[in-house]
């Protein structure tokens, strides 16, 4: 019985994530290398993989930066009352429980050229939805859970009893953040940084309503996989998802031998 | 350093942690915060440190206002309940934290943390990370981190509480040597008496946000000056009516008067061992606990249960034993005051009504 149930989880295991993998790699390789690359130095490939560069780095940075900050407001901000707080935690997991569709639409609504804002943004020369800043807004919007979600528990595990003692040695804010907190929250950061990356790399359903999936323009790596797979050019499609998928498993590989590190 | 506090008060909300505390501690004094848990104790300390705000009133240091001053600014080291040490510092770094802060020369900072590290006994240790210390070598670190950028003041938050009982010992004798040593002006918070009265110069007994007596442990524990420091400090009994036991009749004349007997107020013998055997009535024993060191007593005399020890030296006692009772003192409390009344037949040897 035992042995069955071992038997049935690896064959989960496989079917979900083994042989697509494979898929992917034997579908990328059917014209030899050269296909393989050939796909890739296409100009929308180039663009695509560009904008998802792009992306990923604007948000990972917004993303560290305003949560670790909210992470620590949301920890240690004794002003705020205690329901408040709840509140706003509660908030910070909506991303997860929207699907990122809706979450682009809303942003649409919002931002997008027949709307007040937009409009407005629009005058002055800057477009929102339909380009690249809607793109960001949509990805931060899906990211920006995980960081916070890091960061939080470590920092509630720590309290602030190591920040008042440097307090009363003599040390201000922004030294005690770097001495004291930062050497503790850090692992957590890191983690954080690798979840956002690898999300915002893979984000489709919000950046594919936002961004119009124009090619050479608002086109990632994600919405190009989806178009080429649209008209049929499976081994472009399958070497633009190797790359993604290969950055990924990269990532997540660096995660967990960092994770050993910190054991250690 | 010289503190005075007027009128301080503090509220978490809709909490009075801290009612209209005022002392004055002169300068060089070892002084324990002692009362029940959640009484205000902690909040005051902190608030001398500077990590709680007072909702009103003034803390003075040397003659200046520093109630606006923040932590950083009030030259105090404060050591922490669970000492609060860097844990991904070494001892050696943990201790030059507050040096580092102070941007001194790295030849200087050696020095320093070397003499403390000698000082507190901690050398070979330098080191190692807090982790890797005992819960007694871990709290000296913590005091060495605190008085190494050479506070004027020194609070430490129930400094002994998170050690075992036998190391516990040990630490406060050398705290207390330590401290003399250093003459730095030092405040600790405790919830244990035992700690207090061995420790401190003078306390401070702090129940529900007041503060209820200052004074020397002997002074706190010869003239209590409210019914709670009485049954605070010390063990004792409360005698709802006095009067019935021999030598406290005048009680009688007060309404509502209780009486809070200690152990070592109250002689249990033969006859023959008292000298004024006028002023003892018999007793019956109810119940004999071992201590360790003595025996505690319970012991009926008329209808009231009193307490007290005997020495293992003594006769040994049986429950049912017929004894003598002599009781020396009591302290007597209404709702509005409380003195202490001597047994008025003791004091008078000749007994008008014999």
């Amino acid at each position: 019985m035992k042995k069955l149930w071992i038997t049935l989880t690896y064959a989960v295991f496989t079917i979900l994530i083994i042989i697509p993998l494979v898929r992917i790699f034997i579908g990328s390789w059917e014209e030899g290398f050269g296909g393989f690359v050939d796909a890739l130095r296409r100009p929308q490939s180039l663009h695509a993989l560009y904008m998802t560069g792009l992306i990923v780095v604007t948000v990972t940075f917004i993303n560290t930066l305003f949560g670790v900050m909210l992470a620590l407001y949301l920890v240690r901000a004794t002003w705020l009352s205690k329901r408040l707080r709840q509140l706003l935690n509660s908030i910070v997991d909506l991303p997860f429980a929207v699907s990122p569709v809706i979450g682009g639409l809303m942003i649409v609504l919002l931002l997008g050229p027949n709307t007040i804002i937009g409009s407005f943004f629009g005058d002055l020369g800057f477009k929102v939805v339909y380009a690249l800043p809607g793109m960001i807004l949509a990805t931060l919007f899906v990211t920006f859970p995980l960081m916070i979600r890091e960061v939080m528990p470590v920092l509630q595990e720590i309290g602030t009893q190591q920040e008042e003692a440097a307090s009363t040695l003599g040390a201000y804010p922004f030294y005690t953040f770097w001495k004291v907190t930062w050497p503790s929250i850090r692992w957590g950061v890191i983690y954080g940084v690798v979840l956002t990356v690898a999300r915002s790399m893979g984000e489709f359903g919000a950046v594919l309503v936002v961004s119009g999936n124009i090619m050479n323009k608002t086109q990632t790596a994600t919405t190009l996989v989806y178009q080429d797979v649209e008209n049929f050019n499976v081994l472009a499609a399958n070497s633009v998802a190797l790359v993604l998928a290969a950055v990924s498993i990269g990532l997540l590989l660096m995660m967990e031998w960092a994770k050993k590190r910190k054991e250690h | 350093m010289h503190i005075e506090v007027t009128q301080l008060n503090k509220h978490f909300g809709d909490f009075h942690a801290v009612r209209d505390v005022s002392f004055t501690i002169e300068k060089g004094r070892l002084i324990g915060l002692l009362g029940p848990s959640g009484g205000g104790k902690t909040s005051i300390l902190r608030m001398l440190a500077g990590l709680e705000t007072p909702t009103s009133g003034d803390i003075v240091f040397h003659g200046k206002r520093v109630n606006d001053l923040p932590p950083q600014e009030r030259g105090i080291g404060f050591v922490f309940q669970n000492y609060a040490l860097f844990k991904h510092m070494t001892v050696y770094d943990n201790i030059a934290f507050g040096l580092k802060v102070k941007k001194q020369s790295k030849e200087q900072i050696r020095n320093r943390v070397m003499s403390l590290v000698e000082l507190t006994g901690l050398k070979g240790f330098e080191h190692r990370l807090p982790h890797q210390l005992s819960g007694g070598q871990r709290q000296r670190v913590a005091f060495a981190r605190a008085l190494a950028p050479e506070p004027q003041l020194l609070l430490l938050d129930e400094p002994f509480a998170a050690i075992d009982a036998k190391i516990r010992q040990e630490l406060r004798t050398w705290l207390k040597e330590m401290i003399e040593r250093l003459g730095i002006t030092s405040i600790f918070v405790t919830h244990d008496q035992d700690e207090a009265i061995e420790v401190a110069d003078e306390i401070m007994i702090i129940n529900k946000g007041r503060l209820e007596q200052k004074g020397t442990p002997w002074d706190i524990y010869k003239s209590p000056q409210t019914q709670f420091v009485a049954s605070f400090i010390g063990e004792s009994t409360i005698v709802s009516d006095v009067s019935k036991l021999k030598g406290f009749e005048p009680a009688a004349d007060r309404e509502g008067v209780k009486a809070l007997i200690r152990p070592e107020y109250i002689e249990i013998g033969k006859p023959h061992e008292f000298r004024i055997f006028s002023a003892t009535e018999p007793g019956r024993i109810k119940q004999l606990h071992f201590r360790g060191s003595e025996w505690m007593v319970e012991v009926v005399v008329g209808d009231t249960t009193l307490i007290t020890y005997r020495s293992l030296e003594k006769d040994i006692l049986h429950p049912g034993d017929e004894v003598t009772v002599l009781v020396h003192r009591a302290y007597l409390f209404t709702d509005e005051e409380s003195w202490i009344m001597e047994n008025r037949l003791k004091e008078d040897p000749m007994p008008i009504h014999i």
